[in-house]
């Protein structure tokens, strides 16, 4: 079996929430697989993720080179392409740093590659059997995937219950000298954070969220009125944000806002991964679409089948007296 | 500037309930809406818009599928894209993306692209193509792009789309790839009038012959990643549905709501 490998992003001095989860998808391709981690970086916030991680991998290698004090996915292909041995299997996450990475890594190794993998069934012959989605959760397929000359997974993040067991006992090897020339065409220039919004809606109780089945953006007075009548504030979905009816502080996911509300009402959305990253805290969610297929209704405790411009005002009604 | 943008079409998942054909080989396809895909389009009106700002060049659209992709091209022509390619044989059929970049890759290095935009990910949401093709061209890439700022002619200023809304500002080298991200621009309204004005331009359709792509680099059957069916996970419960008429339902929910504190 060849050597599974994790790739670990971290900030701060902090390891991403899926560093431990990557430990439990190595598992599944082999069970009690010695695995190694790979963290690349600078200084002493590297040093401090690395001996935490030493905890959960048998080894891990760190990178310490100046040009990757910031996580640029050009750069760090390029030292990967010089450490990895060729049979790899190399896990990471299927998030925006792992999608720069991945696709063009597995072409630089000529090894296979396979994003956003939700489960692993373990290896078929020469093949590792996975799981993916497709078209916005809506179907779902068996991947078989050619490993014998190494392969890159993009791992989905929060569908491998984290492996907290931290029992692996591992060191820290530097190879740090072995990522060679990393001179790159593209060179990073700052960060530009999140404006701030009218409204916090991290802050709020009860978000009613709206998605495409909006329609139109004079619709969104519909939902300000449920909100109104709830006490709750407007959310929504990505496209609402971009077609530029709502401001991006609205937005709830991955790309946008973590929210932690008691009560979510999510009115016309489908429930992507990426939409339902945002939302923490294991609210009461209300599912209201007029497709009975659309994912949010695995994850939703309560779920309404109807046209929610017809739904909406009957609710506002009935709430408002 | 020259600039090519990849395009695909692929089935309408806002207008489409997606269902798994019984026997697990597909899903349905009978009554299915096809569209350009979500980002395509908005990269292809980003290349419209560099164009114009740069006062030179064009864009070129193209594709790798049947025949019926001929339409999305069209459309995007209509929108303003100067010339469209369609890739298509039925040796292509089934390649993994592996495949699909070495398809373009084959069309790209026949031309003289300064700029190569795809969208960020398609319909089955591998995000893979670009990132493949950028390397396989060994140009520089960059990943779900929300701004781009022209600073000159051998370099572009670009914003990444990070976690929490975030922006991570890059200078990029031309000629890259890029791949564009939802929301970085407003993609112009099509118009009948606009497909009928490019109804009767010429597509080029070039086939694994024209472009020379060994037989064994393509296809279903030299793809090493490959998909084995479609079938209905086992989700568990679900969420518990509310039925009956409108009325018994938002008295329901009413109840519930007041119950989970979500009413004040
Ligand atoms: C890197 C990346 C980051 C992303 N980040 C985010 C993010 O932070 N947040 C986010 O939300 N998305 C994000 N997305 C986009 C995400 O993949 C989905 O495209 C998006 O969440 C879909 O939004 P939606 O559910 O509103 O729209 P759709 O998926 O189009 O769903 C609309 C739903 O409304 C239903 N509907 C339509 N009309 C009606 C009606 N009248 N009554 C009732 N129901 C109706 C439909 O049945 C459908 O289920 C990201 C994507 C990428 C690639
Ligand atoms: N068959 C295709 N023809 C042309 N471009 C494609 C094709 N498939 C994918 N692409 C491009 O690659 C991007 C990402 O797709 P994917 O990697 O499949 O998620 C798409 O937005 C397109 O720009």
């Amino acid at each position: 079996m060849a050597q599974i490998f994790a790739y670990i992003t971290h900030k701060n001095g902090v390891a991403d929430d899926m560093a431990l989860e990557l430990v439990a998808a190595a598992n599944k391709i082999e069970a009690g697989a010695k695995v190694t981690a790979i963290l690349t970086g600078s200084g002493a916030d590297l040093d401090k993720v690395c001996n935490e991680m030493a905890a959960s991998y048998s080894e891990v290698w760190k990178i310490d080179n100046a040009a990757m004090a910031h996580p640029n996915a050009e750069v760090i292909r390029k030292a990967l392409v010089n450490i990895l041995p060729g049979d790899a299997i190399l896990l990471g996450p299927h998030d925006t740093f792992g999608m720069d990475l991945s696709p063009g890594l597995s072409i630089k190794i000529n090894s296979t590659f396979v994003p956003d993998v939700v489960d692993i069934e373990g290896m078929d012959g020469s093949n590792l059997k996975v799981i993916r989605q497709e078209y916005s959760g809506m179907a779902t397929t068996h991947i078989l995937c050619d490993v014998s000359s190494g392969s890159v997974l993009n791992v989905r993040g929060g569908v491998f219950q984290a492996d907290e067991s931290k029992s692996a006992g591992g060191q820290v090897v530097d190879k740090s000298g072995d990522a060679g020339d990393l001179t790159v065409g593209r060179r990073f220039l700052e960060i530009v954070v999140a404006e701030v919004g009218d409204v916090d809606i991290t802050k709020s109780d009860v978000l009613v969220s709206i998605g495409r089945g909006i329609e139109d953006e004079d619709n969104i007075e519909i939902a300000q009125e449920l909100a109104e009548a709830m006490g709750a504030d407007v959310s929504c979905s990505r496209p609402i944000v971009d077609a530029k009816w709502m401001e991006k502080s609205r937005q709830v996911g991955t790309s946008g806002q973590t929210v932690k509300p008691k009560v979510y009402l999510a009115l016309g959305i489908s429930g992507s991964f990426q939409h339902l990253g945002g939302i923490k805290g294991a609210p009461f969610i209300v599912a209201i679409n007029k497709n009975p297929k659309a994912p949010i209704f695995q994850v939703a405790d309560i779920g309404i089948i109807t046209d929610i411009l017809d739904f909406m005002p009957e609710l506002t009604e009935k709430i408002a007296g | 500037m020259e600039i090519l943008v990849c395009v695909k079409r692929v089935p309408d998942t806002a207008e489409n309930e997606i269902e798994v054909k019984s026997d697990g080989t597909d899903i349905e396809r009978d009554d299915l809406v096809y569209s350009v895909n979500e980002w395509d389009n908005y990269a292809v009106e980003e290349a419209i818009q560099i164009r114009d700002n740069v006062g030179s060049g064009s864009v070129t659209v193209i594709s790798v599928g049947d025949e019926e992709s001929e339409e999305i091209l069209r459309r995007e022509m209509a929108m303003g894209a100067d010339n469209g390619i369609l890739l298509s044989d039925d040796a292509f059929e089934g390649s993994d993306g592996k495949g699909l970049a070495t398809i373009l890759k084959a069309e790209i290095e026949k031309g003289k692209y300064d700029l190569i935009l795809t969208g960020a990910q398609a319909d089955d949401g591998a995000a893979q193509v670009g990132g493949m093709l950028a390397a396989m061209l060994d140009i520089p890439y960059a990943s779900l792009v929300n701004y781009l700022e022209v600073i000159d002619d051998k370099k572009l200023k670009v914003g990444r789309e990070i976690e929490g809304g975030n922006q991570e500002m890059n200078e990029i080298d031309l000629p890259c790839v890029l791949s564009i991200q939802t929301g970085i621009n407003e993609p112009r309204y099509v118009g009948i009038r606009g497909i009928r004005k490019v109804a009767s331009v010429e597509i080029p359709v070039h086939a694994a012959s024209d472009l020379g792509i060994a037989a064994d680099a393509i296809g279903q059957a030299n793809a090493k990643v490959k998909r084995v069916d479609y079938f209905v996970p086992d989700l568990g419960e679900g969420a518990e549905m509310l039925e009956g008429d409108t009325e018994e339902i938002v008295n329901k929910l009413i109840e519930l709501l007041k119950a989970k504190g979500g009413l004040k």
